[in-house]
């Protein structure tokens, strides 16, 4: 075994014993950061749950002021000839608020429901790469706040979600605004990007033993589509957006015709980032309703591979469809026809899952409880929206749609009614398993009924207005249009959707409250759920799992409650405080937490400002960056006082982590705590001597 | 092979990581290769922004007045000369890894040292077409359309290899250190030998097809 060990090719010595224990102090700048309460354990944790809870919070701030933007237009527009808002202004607002929901607040939002979840689901302690998670969060923030700077430095910017050219050129936007936009989305870009390339890893590589890819839950499966689907869209994004800087700030002329350019090329760049990007907008929800429905119908989810099946199949043909945004361009009849058709055929797959929903519910025993109220809210106002979107894949209708209100209707159906809907049910289906208490039930269900009736009014009669002819980003109307009425009709609409988040704000609050005057515990599992995060106790402790579980089925967690008898009726089992964990863990050593990710995040909003304002800006955001990395690098990935806590799935669940006591870097810790599982070893023999 | 020899390999080629990760390549490796699918695409629209653009030689000149096609200006021998030098590269580079595997510091530490050598070497070499290009052809970024491709797809490319030899020379650092990881040097060389091949195809498409 020893000349084995010798060879071992992850590791080289030269010299020094491999796992002894570093100097605790990287570099001598920082002491390692070791606080477990307060505000400091939340700015250098690693934890994927404090990552998720913080992208959850920051996100629904930003819903807060894409909001208030959102009511600006509807104030705006309420009445004919409206003076609240400049033509300029109003662009603005319109703008700002579009990326402001599509890349804050949509994206992380479902951010923090996949890293929450996703190791939970899965069977991990942490996902593949910790530090890198914190990373993610914080570039992302970082590069949200410089976005949102722009109104206290010249202006937002002013040239729609889409941003076309050659209206982002210098020559039409002399402003700062779309300098922010093309920066800011650089730098969320990067955030997005990290996470994605971390939970990819996560879901292929820190399955739980028997977690075979057909036995995750559906929210974690369509995660997975999701990342994916960023690891490839994203680069494209970025690819537009430095050619938009380099056309802005560096003098070249991709997307200036008067110089050779071709605006065109923006339009393709941008949709082949922008389609996909829908469906990463969309596939979080659906997995989240894919798991509320079941547990709420006391039924398994109908169709389980197609279910999975018609994800992947709308991830890949996500891809086929860009186009579709782009009919009234003028690309040409075989393109409009080829796109026309690859965009029909995308609905089937939509539409396998809203059936595999309703034959979920069928039959079921269904309780309508607040989660589930969202959960049939999305899959009818999802139904509506994806209904409209196939009257827009035929091009000749297309056409007389493009750019009006109907457009608008259909995408706020698809992304109001689709995605935050369902997040909102998510948020209180796993708000005990996070918070460790319910949210108010009946507030809750004041919350839905307010949204759903807002939601209607705000975007329903929008359907109405773009068939008459309103055209989306105009900032006012005549009377004499006969826009009037609907237009009225919709603001009302937008101020009830604010007073359902004003609800649920409210029931954040006082369920708070309540809980703190007379906790209760909700218990590990409060709804009788499926899958594997609630086998563990409510809130999730730090280190998710006392033991890793051994996973043999589809919805390990229920197959362990409920049985079948031999007339095929469900039948109890076992109980469920048999099969919840109780043990407590002897050691798990967590990942150790980390200031660097904050420091290198620190530093690209500074090079930001330093691009568009003066470049010595850009300097200390530099040394900031490098700073970072080698700060990072030369930090050792756990402290020496704790190893890794998520690498233990060899077969020998007894001894999982003192194994890893000492090992300074994760590979190293996978390595020597596999070798020492496989020898019997522990830390101190498990090396190369 | 002695079958003492082959058992031994055997163990080498899947030593832990049956038991340490579910598809048995470690995350390290796995994510280095998910980034590498993501850079794909980020090379995929340069270049295909660049044939888009490659032949709209600017009747409309640009702010420099120059309107002839970049690739008028291309000094194939040179560049093959330079791309050769990029490819050796990873040859070298394969051998530094080769080396870290068997334990072979010293090795590893020549090889580290020749691949950012004749990484360095390139990005001279596009230094000097560069350098050419702009003061003896008057042909600068923003001189046509065709052109700003160029350089926005070339100098992304020149900033990867500017990466690539940053983390060899971090890497030749860290081995003088207490410890190096075979694994991290493999990883970086997963990243230096993408950053080679896709030089291969932008030298093919950009260059070499007229």
């Amino acid at each position: 075994m020893a000349i084995i060990e010798d060879q071992r090719p992850l590791e080289l010595t030269t010299g020094h014993d491999p796992v002894a224990p570093e100097a605790p102090s990287p570099l001598g700048v920082f002491a390692r950061p070791k606080a477990n309460t307060g505000w400091r354990s939340w700015v250098n944790t690693v934890d994927h749950k404090k990552i998720g809870i913080m992208y959850g919070v920051a996100s629904f701030f930003f819903l807060l002021v894409g909001g208030v933007e959102a009511l600006l237009i509807r104030l705006q527009l309420s009445v004919p000839g409206n003076q609240l808002l400049s033509a300029d202004l109003y662009n603005q607002v319109f703008t700002m608020h579009g990326v402001t929901m599509v890349f804050m607040v949509i994206m992380p939002m479902a951010s923090a429901f996949a890293n929450y979840l996703i190791p939970l689901q899965i069977g991990a302690r942490d996902v593949s790469f910790p530090r890198m998670n914190a990373l993610s969060l914080w570039i992302w923030l970082a590069g949200a706040i410089f976005f949102n700077s722009s109104w206290l430095l010249g202006g937002g910017a002013n040239g729609g979600w889409f941003n076309y050219a050659p209206n982002a050129g210098v020559t039409f936007s002399p402003g700062t605004g779309i300098d922010f936009y093309a920066i800011g989305l650089l730098i969320m870009g990067i955030g997005s990007t990290v996470s994605a390339v971390n939970l990819t890893v996560t879901v292929l590589n820190m399955r739980a033993p028997g977690m075979t890819l057909m036995k995750m839950p559906v929210f974690t499966w369509m995660n997975f589509v999701v990342q994916v689907l960023l690891v490839f869209a994203l680069p494209v994004i970025t690819v537009a957006l430095l050619l938009l800087t380099l056309d802005r700030m560096f003098g070249a002329a991709f997307f200036d015709a008067s110089k050779g350019g071709d605006p065109f090329l923006w339009e393709h760049l941008f949709w082949i980032f922008g389609h996909p990007e829908v469906y990463i907008m969309v596939l979080p929800a659906f997995g989240m309703v894919s798991e509320i429905i079941p547990v709420f119908s006391r039924k398994p989810i109908f169709g389980y591979p197609f279910m999975v099946g018609s994800g992947i199949a709308i991830g890949f043909m996500g891809w086929g469809v860009w186009a579709h945004h782009m009919f009234a361009s003028g690309m040409g009849q075989l393109s409009v026809l080829a796109f026309s058709l690859s965009t029909l055929f995308i609905a089937v797959p939509t539409g396998v899952k809203i059936l595999n929903w309703m034959a979920t519910m069928y039959g079921g025993r269904i309780k309508f409880t607040v989660p589930m109220l969202f959960s049939i809210g999305l899959v009818g106002m999802f139904t509506i929206g994806g209904l409209s979107g196939v009257t827009h894949a035929f091009a000749p209708a297309d056409t007389q749609q493009t750019d009006t209100y109907y457009i608008v209707a259909h995408f706020h159906y698809v992304l109001f009614g689709g995605a935050l809907l369902g997040m909102m049910g998510g948020l209180y289906f796993w708000w005990p398993k996070m918070f460790g208490h319910f949210l108010g039930e009946r507030t809750g269900k004041w919350h839905f009924w307010l949204m759903l009736v807002g939601f209607n009014l705000t975007f329903g009669p929008m359907h109405i207005l773009g068939l008459q002819g309103m055209m989306r980003r105009t900032f006012t109307y005549t009377s004499v249009q006969g826009f009037s009425m609907w237009n009225l009709v919709s603001t009302i609409g937008a101020f009830i959707i604010a007073l359902s988040l004003l609800v649920f704000i409210g029931n954040v609050f006082f369920s708070y409250r309540k809980h703190r005057k007379n906790p209760v515990n909700p218990g590990a599992d409060p709804w009788d759920a499926r899958s594997l995060e609630w086998m563990i106790p409510s809130p999730t402790p730090e280190y998710n799992f006392a033991e890793i579980p051994v996973v043999e089925e589809f919805d390990e967690f229920w197959h362990r409650k409920y049985g079948h008898d031999e007339n095929g009726r469900l039948v109890r089992i076992a109980k469920t405080e048999d099969v919840v964990e109780s043990s407590d863990p002897v050691t798990v050593h967590l990942p150790s937490p980390s200031y660097w990710p904050l420091v290198l995040a620190l530093g690209m909003p500074l090079v930001g400002y330093g691009l568009i304002f003066n470049l010595w800006w850009a300097v200390p955001g530099v040394i900031l960056i490098v700073a970072g990395v080698y700060g990072w690098v030369m930090e050792p990935a756990t402290d020496p006082d704790g190893g890794h806590g998520h690498d233990d799935h060899h077969d020998e669940p007894d001894e999982p982590d003192a194994t890893e006591l000492a090992a300074p870097e994760t590979a190293e810790a996978e390595l020597v705590s596999a070798s020492a599982g496989s020898t019997g070893a522990t830390a101190g023999e498990g090396d190369s001597q | 092979m002695s079958g003492l020899a082959y058992e031994s390999l055997e163990d080498i080629e899947f030593p832990d990581d049956i038991h340490t990760t579910s598809t048995g390549i470690s995350n390290e490796k796995l994510g280095m290769w998910v980034y590498l699918a993501s850079d794909c695409l980020l090379f995929g629209g340069m270049i295909s922004t660049y044939l888009i653009y490659k032949n709209r030689p600017g009747e409309i000149a640009g702010l420099s007045g120059n309107t002839d096609k970049v690739s008028e200006y291309f000094d194939i021998p040179f560049t093959s000369m330079t791309s050769f030098i990029l490819l050796m590269s990873s040859l070298t580079m394969v051998l530094g890894v080769n080396a870290v595997i068997r334990g072979d510091l010293t090795r590893l530490r020549l090889w580290l040292t020749s691949t950012a050598v004749l990484g360095a070497l390139f990005l001279g070499g596009q230094i000097y077409e560069f350098t050419n290009f702009v003061v003896n052809d008057d042909l600068g970024f923003t001189s046509n359309v065709a052109a700003s491709a160029f350089y926005a797809l070339t100098g992304l490319h020149g900033v990867h290899v500017v990466v690539g030899v940053i983390m060899l020379l971090s890497m030749l650092a860290i081995s003088f250190g207490t410890r190096i990881r075979a694994e991290a040097v493999e990883v970086v060389g997963l990243y230096w030998h993408f950053v080679d091949i896709v030089w291969v195809l932008i030298f093919t498409i950009v260059y070499l097809i007229p």
